[in-house]
């Protein structure tokens, strides 16, 4: 861990303090919304330890304090964590070869520890990048979260604080310089469109997935270029991408 | 929510997280498909940026979040550091709301 947080630069580790602090606000107000809505405190604390990925601890409470079956619950949040799949592909180099890694690794699998991820080239701050800020958020929330618990209801409203806001722009911090690379800006401003366009019409966590149909093309492109390099060559030139 | 309930999303969701680290090995991977891994995760979290900024639940999240996490991307693009960016968005939806505007 020590060598972890000398391989990153102080920017990359101040980026992930800021990240924490604001998942850390997000995570006390969880835990205040669920036990001011009515759950017993051990509810949201064992969720944040035992699922740890907040968008979908927000739904599947939010499905039961609306009176939802507790099954609704579990298939509302696993919809919306259902993006960790894709993103347990992307980052899986820098869990390593090692079991005790890999399944303590997954675990702190998040968007947050992704983003921090992709930003970083070099395979060992790629892996230390994960580390630390996958770590360090796991800490934050469920330190919050159970904070957020005891103190119930004295938590105020943290959308008047706009922390709402804070998520995605955060996560927009971290995407954005990807977005230079034209085969990733055009299917990621596709997907984007898409997965608004149909948010009115899926249940919470698809649309998000439904991004990834902007990829057809690019997957098209990947299959063609598996065959031999000779049926490369014979490809007609106005194809190529 | 029953503590079956507990566990049987995080099970869930712990096998979505695993399932990568795990499968990544056993499959030989072409260049290319490992390249399209990569674009599928920032595809996700630009659709997670858009729908996070712009819905709550399945309808309009309101002006306010929109417009800071607007303010957000001005700044990265101008390349604010990274806390005036988070800060300056969570401002700007606060003082929006403060402002009469949801």
């Amino acid at each position: 861990m020590r060598s972890a947080l000398r391989t990153l630069d102080r920017g990359t580790l101040r980026d992930i303090a800021l990240v924490c602090l604001a998942d850390a606000l997000v995570g006390a107000s969880f835990g205040a919304i669920a036990v001011s809505g009515g759950l017993p405190p051990w509810v949201p604390v064992a969720m944040s330890v035992l699922v740890f990925a907040g968008g979908s601890q927000f739904a599947a409470v939010g499905v039961v304090l609306a009176g939802g079956g507790p099954i609704a619950a579990v298939v509302t949040g696993f919809v919306l964590n259902a993006r960790l799949l894709p993103f347990g592909f992307a980052v899986a180099d820098v869990l390593g070869g090692r079991w005790r890694d890999r399944l303590l690794g997954a675990h702190v699998l998040t968007d947050e520890s992704t983003a921090f991820t992709l930003r970083q080239r070099d395979p060992k701050a790629r892996r230390a990048a994960y580390w630390v800020c996958g770590l360090a958020l796991f800490a934050a929330w469920n330190i919050a979260v159970l904070l957020g618990a005891l103190a119930g209801g004295a938590i105020g409203d943290t959308d008047a604080l706009g922390l709402d806001a804070a998520f995605p722009a955060v996560l927009l911090a971290l995407v954005l310089p990807s977005l230079t690379d034209r085969s990733v800006r055009n299917p990621a401003l596709a997907g984007a469109v898409l997965a608004v366009a149909a948010t009115p019409f899926l249940p919470p966590g698809l649309p998000v997935l439904l991004a990834l149909a902007a990829l057809v093309p690019a997957v098209r492109t990947v299959l063609r270029r598996t065959p031999a390099p000779a049926a490369r060559a014979a490809e007609p030139a106005g194809e190529a991408r | 929510m029953p503590l079956f309930a507990v566990l049987l999303l995080a099970a869930g969701t712990y096998a979505l997280r695993l399932a990568g680290p795990v499968l990544r090995d056993r499959l030989h991977l072409s260049e290319g498909l490992e390249r399209l891994l990569s674009t599928a995760a920032a595809v996700l979290l630009v659709a997670l940026v858009a729908t996070a900024a712009l819905t709550q639940g399945q309808g309009f999240a309101g002006w306010a979040r929109p417009a800071g996490v607007l303010v957000a991307g001005v700044l990265v693009l101008r390349r604010a550091p990274f806390p005036l960016v988070v800060v300056a968005a969570a401002a700007t939806t606060a003082l929006l709301r403060l402002g009469g505007v949801s």
